[in-house]
This record gives structure tokens, C-alpha cells and sequence, in this order.
């Protein structure tokens, strides 16, 4: 089972809308700045595959989310099967195998959080963003998902937005921190509506 | 007591730039890997490790200088030295100061281990939400590469070290020593059987040594006093051996919750109220304290130590609170729980105790790498049965069976997932188990929410 069927990727996540130029040429690769960059990452382990997440990062970080061209992508490149590194993106939790909103919110409710008002943020989100946790808001500029705890526990509650974490958090500052991210994102959001599993 | 202890493990802290080199340098940082690997042998700097008796600040407190001792590369193998900073553990935010605050200082701990431990390589396997610190440690690898600390001949020796960091992808499980190692060689990060340990057989089939950040960040201010100088900062009894000072971190319904150090054996009421600054409410008393991370049982001010003879371990404090007991590895397995991390939450009055019980399943739930039956089957069955007692559909015999399933898990599994997820929810029952009881009867309250005690803070405009 090879990704490279176009109606392949339709058929696997149809609940993703795409474009329909887009579901025939889709093969993807890095910039070629970055074969450097994994070169050197080559150079730091005894394996290939010991590069596995590194490089599967480097991709999230360019595409967004793993898709099944960027699982051939990472197979190829380490000469693995393509069910292994599969088998890889499945377990971590911050590999997205659907496609999420630019901005993805990870709210914490493990105890800590919780026990410092992390329910609260959740419900204000939910609000706010106009869906339900493990959803994408309906301006599609965010993407909601639930954390397990995320170290920050003296700095409850927080939530984690794409790389940054934004703590002692009261429902005004969290307001702040969201209409900031919305100025700065495009009218009509990146995607609409998806259903993503986070 | 808070005010004349001098830290020496977060000296750093709060000192603009700390994180560069040029500061931390200023501020001592790299003398100690300077003199280590200039003027001492490895066998000097192992035997420091053994004298200062730390135990393994991850967790499970395992000796580190016990550790490095088993060490036996055989012909053509390669040692190498991986640092365990997948904080994941519920409650658990202190090694995260560290990488934040004082990079090079656990760079320098890399340094002076690998040379003692005859390794060339040394990863730092970072959790993958801490982005941030990533990036810090980065920075500061850079640094050091610049100035060959880290490279063919740190300090002049002949003994090349290379440190790369290494980061996670969500996943509890991996600050598991044999799953992180999976995990870093680019597999699911799922625990291996033991033995064979890591330092006979562990990343690419390799001895290596798996030690927490806190621990090989403690290192430099081992050689820097003194094994023995350093182990005689604590204030537990000789016969307890828990040397040294430690990060102790406080979560929950205090006034002050943050990363304090303080020397090894300050008690938890001690930890409460002079550095958590006491409950965040005077009319809501402490209910209920995780001591360690969410796998260590919980404690109860209430209940009082049973030790009345005198060869019992915890005599001395027999008939006291439970929170009146020095906080040591050894101290807290007497008393029937973990010390864990050092990582307190502190429940007051206002908390549910079968609600903070099914937070944390949820939480194990979740993370189960899913290998072993008892475990994967063992943790969602928890979950139902206190879904059950909290939506009113639970039954009399479910206290009962809770603790079943919880005996079936453990000691059946490849790793100590299984005893991580049922000890806390043994220990709950055991101490609250009125109000379990309460539950299996009649469900919880359909209102019943955590943050009672703190809702208002956060919904009320600052």
C-alpha cells in the first residue's frame, strides 16, 4: 500500500476538504536547505533510523501535519517501510495525521491545571472558538485539542499554542492572547471546519 | 530555615542571562568540568558520585553512583549517556527550570559524566512540548561548541564529548528509561523487559547510563564540595541514605506554588507552608497531598504514622502526621507512598477525592503505550468503573473491584506503568474510601468540578 493512488489521500481523510488540483500532484519534499540539516542529523546517531522523529519533525513543522507523502517521504529518506515510520507517527501524541488550523491550542486538565480553574479555560475556548475539543474552530484558524500535563503545574492554568506555552492564565489574558493571534491571521482561516483527531 | 539556606543548584536562577555562556561562566559554570577532566581520574569523580548518595531525581530514586557502577563495556563497545528530560509526570515542572535557567550548568554535568563514565556521546531526550527549552539548550550547545568545551578536546583532553539534544513527540511512557531509549532510536516509544538494564544493554544495543536532568545537573556541585560535603546537606539521618539538596516543586491550592530547593528531608508540612506559602483559602483546610507526581499514593494530614516499635524505620515519628515526616526516598516508602519527584498538589477542602482519582486515570488512561494486557485493559476498566461512581451508575461491589483490577495490574507487565497507575488509585481508596463508597452508592454531584477553590480568580476579570 503505497500513497502514491491519487484518490488515495480523499479516500483516507475525506472529511478534510482539499482542493482538487491539489489531490493529484501531491508529493512531498523539503526545501533543499534542509537535506543539510538532516545530514547533520545523520551525523549525530550510529542509525538511520534513529533520526525518525527529528526528521518527521522538520516536516510537521514545514507541511503542518504528516501527511501519507510526507510518510513516503520519511520512509524513503531513511530507508525505512513506510508502516514502520506509520507505526511511529501513530504513538506520539503531537504528530497530527490530519490536516489542523495554523494555530493549534492545547488546553491542560490533567490535576494541577484542573484543580486551578483548567475546565474553566476549556469551556472558554469551546465558546469562543465555537467547537468542541479536538475540533477546529469555525473562523478555521484554530485548532482545539486537550493536553496531558504540560510541566507548567506552579503556572496553572495554561494552555499551549503551537510552540509557546501562555500560563497563569485568567480568562481576560487568554482572550488577549487569542485576539492577537487573530489579527495577525488571514480573513476566512486556513481550513473550515475539519474534524481533526488530536 | 528558608533564610539562611544558601542554594547552590538554582544559584543561578533569576540572574540576567544566565542562560548564555558568558554569564554562566562568570557565575562558575564549566570550573568544575575544567577540573574534572584536567586534574582528576574517572574512578575519582565516580567514587565523589557514590559519596554524595544522590538518588536519581526522576523519580524512582534509584542511587545514580549504584548505577554508574554497573558499567561493564565489553571489547569494541560504545558507552554512552542519556539524560532523561521527558518531565511528564503529573505535578512535575522542576526540570524544566533547570534547562531554562541553568543550560550550561547541565551541559558541564554532561561533560564531567561522560569522562567519567568513559562515554563520547551524550543525548538529552527533551519532551516535545518544551519547544522552548529546546531552544535554550541549543543555544547554549552552540555556545560551547564555539568555545570546544563540547567537541574533540574539551578543557584540552583528549576525550571527545559531543551532547545533542533530542526531542519527544508527546508521550508520557517515554521518561520510561527503556522507552525513552526506544524512543531515541526512532522507534514507538514503548518499555523494554528488564534485564537486560541499559547500562548492559541499552541504546543501540549499547551500556548506557539513563539519568534524570536534575541528577547530572547535581554533578558539578558534587566535585565542586566534595561527594561527602554535598551528602552531608541533608538533613535525614545517615542510616536514610538520601544525600544532598534537591528541587522540591508545589502545585494546587497554595498561595505560592513554584520550584524551591531546599536540602533532602524537609518535611511536606514544611514544603506547604514555608515555601507554598500555605492553603490559597484559611477556611479550606488541607484535604488531601500528592506527594511526588501523580504516581506516588496520596497523604493525608490527618492520618498519623503507626511505628510503635522501636525497630520500626519511622518510629521516631510514630503517632504523627503523615505530613510530619522528613521527605526521603527510604522515609516515604516506610510510610506507604513514594517520594516520587518532589513535586507536591495539594488538595484542600473543597476537593472531591474520587473526582481527583478519575482526573489522573483519565490521565494513565491515556498514556498506556497499550503492550501489555493488564496494563491496557486494566487502566480503561479503571476509568469505566469511576465513570460509573461519578454519573450515579456505579454499584456497591465497585470499591471492591477497583481494587482488584488495581492488584491484577501490577507486577504483571513489562514495566512500572502499571504499578504507577494503580498504587495512586489504591492509595486514594485507602484513604478516602468513605467517599467512594459515597459514590458507588449514589454518584457524585453532577456540579462536581476541581476548581471550586479557584474558578472565580480565573473567570473574574484581573
Amino acid at each position: 500500500m503505497t500513497g502514491d493512488e491519487p484518490g488515495h489521500s480523499v479516500q483516507m481523510f475525506s472529511r478534510v476538504r482539499l482542493r482538487p488540483s491539489l489531490i493529484v500532484f501531491m508529493t512531498f519534499s523539503l526545501p533543499p536547505e534542509a537535506e543539510a540539516k538532516i545530514e547533520d542529523l545523520l551525523g549525530r546517531y550510529p542509525t538511520k533510523r534513529a533520526a525518525c522523529l527529528p526528521v518527521l519533525w522538520m516536516c510537521q513543522r514545514e507541511h503542518g501535519w504528516i501527511s501519507p507523502d510526507v510518510i513516503q517521504f520519511v520512509a524513503k529518506r531513511l530507508e525505512l517501510s513506510t508502516a514502520v515510520v506509520k507505526g511511529v507517527v501513530t504513538f506520539y501524541t503531537m504528530f497530527f495525521e490530519h490536516e489542523v488550523a495554523p494555530n493549534v491550542v492545547w488546553v491542560c486538565r490533567t490535576l494541577s491545571c484542573d484543580l486551578r480553574g483548567g475546565k474553566v479555560v476549556q469551556e472558554h475556548l469551546e465558546k469562543r472558538f465555537g467547537c468542541h475539543a479536538g475540533e477546529t474552530s469555525t473562523c478555521g484558524n484554530f485548532t482545539l485539542l486537550k493536553a496531558e500535563c504540560l510541566a507548567a503545574c506552579g503556572q496553572a492554568p495554561m494552555v499551549q499554542i503551537n510552540d509557546e506555552y501562555h500560563e497563569n492564565l485568567t480568562l481576560e489574558k487568554l482572550d488577549a492572547i487569542i485576539d492577537g493571534i487573530e489579527a495577525n491571521e488571514p480573513a476566512g482561516g486556513a481550513i473550515s471546519n475539519a474534524e481533526t483527531a488530536g | 530555615m528558608t533564610e539562611d539556606f544558601k542554594p547552590i543548584l538554582t544559584a543561578r536562577y533569576g540572574i540576567e542571562g544566565s542562560e548564555t555562556l558568558a554569564v554562566a561562566e562568570k557565575h562558575g559554570v564549566y570550573s568544575q568540568a575544567r577540573r574534572a577532566l584536567t586534574t582528576m581520574s574517572p574512578d575519582q569523580i565516580k567514587d565523589e558520585v557514590k559519596k554524595a548518595k544522590i538518588r536519581g531525581r526522576g523519580g524512582a530514586g534509584f542511587p545514580a553512583g549504584v548505577k554508574w557502577g554497573f558499567l561493564n563495556p565489553g571489547e569494541g563497545q560504545d558507552v554512552y549517556l542519556v539524560v532523561n528530560g521527558d518531565e511528564s509526570e503529573p505535578g512535575t515542572f522542576k526540570d524544566r527550570t533547570l534547562m531554562n535557567n541553568d543550560p550550561h550548568r547541565l551541559i558541564e554535568g554532561c561533560l564531567i559524566t561522560c569522562y567519567a563514565i568513559g562515554a563520547h556521546v551524550a543525548y538529552i531526550y527533551v519532551r516535545g512540548e518544551l519547544a522552548h527549552s529546546i531552544d535554550i539548550l541549543e543555544s547554549a550547545l552552540a555556545e560551547a561548541r564555539a568555545k570546544g568545551y563540547v567537541g574533540k578536546t574539551p578543557f584540552g583532553k583528549n576525550h571527545p564529548i559531543e551532547v545533542y539534544t533530542h526531542s519527544g513527540a508527546g508521550a508520557y511512557i517515554c521518561g520510561e528509561e527503556t522507552a525513552l531509549l526506544n524512543s531515541l532510536e526512532g522507534r514507538r516509544g514503548e518499555p523494554r523487559l528488564k534485564p537486560p538494564y541499559p547500562a548492559i544493554e541499552g541504546v543501540f544495543g549499547m551500556p548506557t547510563v539513563v539519568n534524570n536532568i536534575e541528577t547530572i545537573q547535581s554533578v558539578p556541585d558534587i566535585i565542586e564540595i566534595g561527594g561527602e560535603a554535598w551528602c552531608g546537606k541533608t538533613e535525614l539521618g545517615e542510616e536514610w541514605n538520601d544525600g544532598g539538596v534537591r528541587l522540591y516543586g508545589i502545585s494546587g491550592h497554595v498561595k505560592t506554588p513554584g520550584v524551591y530547593e531546599a536540602p533532602v528531608g524537609i518535611t511536606m508540612r514544611q514544603l506547604i507552608e514555608d515555601y507554598g506559602g500555605g492553603m490559597l483559602h484559611e477556611d479550606r483546610p488541607l484535604k488531601g497531598v500528592v506527594p511526588g507526581g501523580s504516581s506516588t499514593p496520596v497523604l493525608r494530614p490527618d492520618r498519623k504514622v503507626h511505628a510503635p516499635n522501636e525497630e520500626d524505620r519511622l518510629h521516631p515519628w510514630h503517632g504523627m502526621s503523615e505530613i510530619d515526616v522528613p521527605m526521603g526516598v527510604e522515609t516515604y516508602r516506610e510510610l506507604g507512598t513514594m517520594l516520587g519527584t518532589t513535586c507536591a498538589i495539594v488538595m484542600d477542602s473543597s476537593v472531591n477525592m474520587v473526582e481527583a482519582c478519575r482526573n489522573l486515570m483519565k490521565f494513565y488512561k491515556h498514556e498506556s503505550c497499550g503492550q501489555c494486557t493488564p496494563c491496557r485493559e486494566g487502566c480503561g476498566w479503571l476509568l469505566d468503573v469511576l465513570n460509573g461512581l461519578a454519573d450515579g451508575t456505579g454499584k456497591s461491589g465497585d470499591v471492591r473491584l477497583l481494587v482488584d483490577i488495581a492488584n491484577n495490574m501490577m507486577g504483571n507487565t513489562i514495566c512500572a506503568f502499571a504499578e504507577g497507575t494503580a498504587m495512586p488509585l489504591l492509595g486514594f481508596v485507602r484513604q478516602f474510601r468513605d467517599e467512594f463508597e459515597t459514590a458507588a452508592a449514589g454518584g457524585l454531584p453532577s456540579e462536581t468540578r476541581l476548581d471550586g477553590s479557584t474558578r472565580d480568580g480565573v473567570e473574574r476579570a484581573a
